[in-house]
């Protein structure tokens, strides 16, 4: 055994004793098997029981030169890049009460590890919600929700996370616990850290707490839908919606191989408001095929992002493209090759997401192709899940003439490169 | 600073884009807060992003500190020169440079106005949602430096709510683009927290907005109350009825004189008055509307009007927009203050500023943006009474530690700046404001742009940061880390 790999194994030994001291032994396991990430395997999961616990294992860690892997519902971990290294995984799960809903105020403060599901059946209790519809909120917390930046159909009208998080409590690779922002909807006092940490994937700090501001829960809602000829008159549609005056919550298109793209619109409000308002929305969908609601509308982003069942290659990305350039991505979509199956779903904000299965090499070259289209237009595709065997391709992208910005950011919270190493933009 | 530096600002920018005679350097001594004055060394008037790299790259290698500045309305002291340092003045960057209606984006240079970009879409029945009262004035640089809020950002959001790229000049005077017309760019949010950064984060030369479509029908309700308690009752019902109005405006009596003796906006004369506004589908506006109407009936609002013309809605909003200036009407001085506190809290906070003023002897008048618990106290003075000014301005800190101690903000929309900067320790402990110059450290190492502003100790960017260390106040338990 060399002299380096000796004195890691004994600083990992020092390191693993002194966090059951901090945890409690029965907090801190050697990790199994279901705990790898991609390829990287974890030597320990630790589960602090408060944000000062999690603070210290994360300080010690960081001392040790291990690598920290923070851990919510464990939903997304394989998003981004492949690890550069991962020794010990900081799980949120005991982290996870509502600390407060002050219905009154429309916020709630919430503590890391709480599921999306959880904290949104507390805030029904008072006929409010997170307007959020995130992935797998049964499974995903909130603490993973933030870091990796989820949003949904209902961003058209409450926008995304970095417009409903008003206060983050960080805990920095050394030890350092930090909060920004507050519980007030209206503050300008410093600067605004929940921007910086929400979409971070977890390489600035660990996230212990989130306070949100809150919406009413709609009292009535109404879907409607129609099937379009072509991708174009799926857009036209969604402009037309989109340059009326209706006051839709979610505007979506739907496609896949073989299939008409399909456009849905959400209206929440009260009864009489929305019987005006789909009247109007039919009359401005009649040139496409009134289709009726169906079930999982609002869930097809969902669908999109789960993993296929089985066999062939794959690769789910998030796109940005402008609201009025979708019918042209659409378009390039259904020409990224034969063989290739697609499906996807693009919000009116022009966000969206796509699926693309086939041979492994044309799933490959499809993803390139379509990222630079996008790019041409100054959008961007961002790879969520992908094959084994597409493990090297770049998930991020180019972060424009920022990178350096970036690093030097990562350099400032932590400059031992402790959290979620080789994960993120540009190898950060 | 030598000379070779004045004659080689003037080569970029040409004699009419520098100022350095005293009676011009005046002009921009101070901001919208006139009581802080510091006299910058030279103010310089680039018309191009090249300019201001070029004006940035000079500061940086002679270490000189600047200062930007939009139209100088700022009420915290974020525009305040810096001694030796130099004033970037961004007004002669004035032009709406895109209107793409398709995607709902304009494009404009740092000193247009925000009232401006609003007209240029006016026809097509679009408008920029950010309003704050000095919009016929500010520029959108300004409003990103201080992420300007505005009656309306209840419904629609802040400042931030709505840029969505930037092209900045950092402090070493590289040109960098942050986000852009389409939305999530991959990596950290670095635009997030450009805005609201006062300044001190680089210049912002190119700014992206998003543009909102006019809602079919607005309608405006005005009732009066017999107090503020009635009034702030009514706030929480409304918003516990699940309503999200576009704005909910309150004023107390003192404000209503003032406002009434300068703009005549007609206003009752009552202990306070509430201004809701609806927008949206005419049904939908119109149901929400009689059930305001009567939330306001069971809180004992004894006159309801809802304005029946636009010409009616544009001179209740006169008023109130008018209203910080109106206060000259009935004191020789004042303070305008800004804090936020929880809705919720409002009857006891104001039950308890009304405590302090008579404490004090100093009248206080209220005008406040009430959805959002944004509070804006107007502290009445005498200066040449002896004693009154620093009565005034020790009451004025007294009202921002209500707001601290009732779990609020210090500043909703004003900023920090010079002003406030003092403040910023009791509102977050020590670690949370080191973390936050992290962020400082790598942008701007050597803190060139717009330095001493708020934070109350800079942060040496090569200092090794130290562990969590409790705030005395979560120590003696009387507050909590959220």
């Amino acid at each position: 055994m060399d002299a380096s790999v000796s004195s890691k194994k004994n600083s990992t030994s020092t390191f693993e004793a002194a966090v059951r001291g901090i945890v409690g032994a029965q907090y801190a396991r050697a990790a199994a098997v279901t705990d790898a990430i991609g390829g990287a395997r974890p030597g320990i999961v630790v589960e602090p029981g408060s944000e000062q616990e999690l603070a210290k294992v994360l300080k010690l860690a960081n001392a040790a030169g291990l690598a920290v892997i923070p851990r919510g519902g464990g939903t997304k971990l394989e998003w981004g890049n492949r690890l550069a290294r991962a020794d010990v995984i900081l799980s949120t799960a005991r982290l996870n009460r509502v600390i407060e809903h002050a219905w009154a105020d429309l916020t709630a403060s919430v503590e890391a590890g709480c599921t999306i599901g959880r904290l949104q059946e507390t805030l029904a209790k008072h006929g409010q919600r997170l307007a959020l519809d995130a992935l797998w909120p049964e499974r995903a917390t909130v603490g993973g929700v933030v870091s990796t930046n989820d949003s949904g159909a209902l961003r058209l009208r409450f926008g995304s996370l970095r417009d409903l998080v008003i206060g983050v409590t960080l805990a920095l690779a050394d030890g350092t616990v930090a909060s920004s922002g507050g519980k007030v909807v209206k503050n300008v006092a410093g600067y605004d850290l929940p921007k910086l940490v929400t979409g971070a994937f977890g390489t600035l700090g660990v996230i212990t707490r989130a306070i949100f501001r809150l919406h009413p829960l709609p009292k009535e809602t109404r879907t409607i839908s129609c099937d379009a000829a072509n991708v174009f008159e799926a857009q036209q549609t969604v402009l037309a919606i989109q340059n009326s005056k209706l006051a839709h919550s979610a505007l979506q298109i739907c496609f896949e191989t073989g299939s008409q793209p399909r456009v849905d619109v959400l209206f929440e409000g009260t009864e009489a408001g929305l019987a005006t308002q789909t009247a109007q929305a039919k009359l401005m969908m009649s040139a496409a095929t009134p289709g009726g609601s169906r079930d999982g509308t609002w869930d097809a982003q969902r669908a999109i992002y789960s993993r296929p069942k089985r066999g062939a290659s794959f690769a789910v990305a998030k796109i940005a493209t402008l609201p009025g350039r979708m019918g042209e991505t659409l378009e390039a979509i259904g020409k990224l090759g034969e063989g290739l199956q697609w499906s996807g779903v693009v919000q009116a904000t022009g966000i969206g997401c796509v699926r693309l299965e086939g041979e492994a090499r044309a799933v490959e070259n499809a993803v390139r192709t379509l990222r630079a289209t996008l790019h041409g237009d100054g959008g961007s595709l961002v790879i969520a899940h992908r094959s084994a065997s597409m493990e090297e391709l770049d998930a991020w992208g180019s972060a424009g003439d920022i990178l350096g910005l970036m690093q030097a950011v990562k350099q400032q919270f932590d400059p031992s490169g402790t959290l979620n190493p080789g994960r993120f933009v540009g190898g950060i | 600073m030598e000379s070779r530096i004045f004659d080689e600002l003037r080569e970029i920018v040409g004699s009419r884009g520098l100022i350095t005679s005293p009676e011009g350097l005046h002009t921009y001594e101070c901001d919208g807060l006139t009581n802080f004055r510091v006299l910058p060394r030279a103010v310089l008037l680039p018309n191009s992003s090249g300019q201001v790299q070029k004006i940035v790259r000079v500061c940086h290698r002679e270490k000189i500190p600047f200062v930007p500045r939009g139209a100088g309305t700022g009420l915290s002291g974020g525009a305040l020169p810096v001694e030796n340092g130099v004033v970037i003045s961004l007004a002669r960057m004035n032009k709406i440079l895109e209107v793409d209606l398709a995607n709902a984006r304009v494009t404009v240079e740092p000193g247009v106005t925000n009232l401006d970009v609003t007209a240029r879409v006016a026809a097509q029945e679009y408008f920029y949602a950010p309003d704050p009262s000095s919009q016929s004035v500010c520029s959108i640089g300004g409003n990103v430096a201080e992420n300007a809020g505005g009656a309306h950002c209840l419904k629609y959001g802040f400042t931030t709510t709505h840029v969505l790229g930037l092209e900045v000049v950092l402090a070493d005077g590289s040109l960098v683009h942050l986000g852009g017309k389409t939305l999530d760019a991959p990596g950290y949010d670095l635009m997030g927290v450009f805005v609201g950064s006062e300044g001190t984060l680089g210049i912002a030369t190119k700014i992206i907005l998003r543009i909102v479509k006019r809602p079919e029908c607005v309608q405006t309700l005005l009732a009066a109350f017999p107090s503020t308690n009635e009034a702030s009752s009514t706030v929480s019902d409304i918003i516990a009825a699940g309503m999200l109005p576009a704005a909910i405006e309150m004023m107390d009596n003192l404000a209503i004189q003032a406002a009434e003796a300068a703009v005549h906006a007609n206003y009752p004369d009552c202990g306070a008055l509430l201004l809701v506004e609806l927008d949206g589908p005419v049904a939908e506006v119109a149901a929400l509307m009689a059930h305001v109407d009567e939330i306001c009936r069971k809180n004992k609002a004894w006159e309801i009007r809802v304005a029946q013309s636009e010409a009616e809605r544009a001179l209740v909003w006169k008023g109130r927009k008018a209203a910080f200036a109106a206060m000259g009407r009935i004191s020789a001085n004042y303070i305008v203050q800004d804090g936020v506190i929880p809705r919720t809290e409002l009857p006891n906070v104001m039950r308890e500023m009304g405590r302090l003023s008579h404490e004090a002897g100093l009248r206080v008048a209220n005008v406040f943006h009430a959805g959002d618990g944004n509070l804006h106290p107007l502290v009445l003075y005498d200066r040449r009474i002896p004693g009154q000014e620093v009565a005034a301005e020790a009451l004025s800190n007294r009202i921002l530690e209500l707001c601290i101690a009732a779990g609020g903000s210090i500043t909703g929309e004003h900023g920090v700046g010079e002003d406030k900067k003092k403040m910023m320790p009791k509102m977050y402990s020590e670690p949370d404001l080191e973390t936050m110059q992290r962020v400082r450290c790598a942008f701007d190492p050597l803190q060139l742009s717009n330095p001493s502003k708020i934070f109350p100790r800079p942060r040496l960017c090569g200092e090794k940061s130290g562990e969590y260390l409790a705030h005395p106040l979560e120590t003696a338990g009387i507050a909590e880390r959220f």
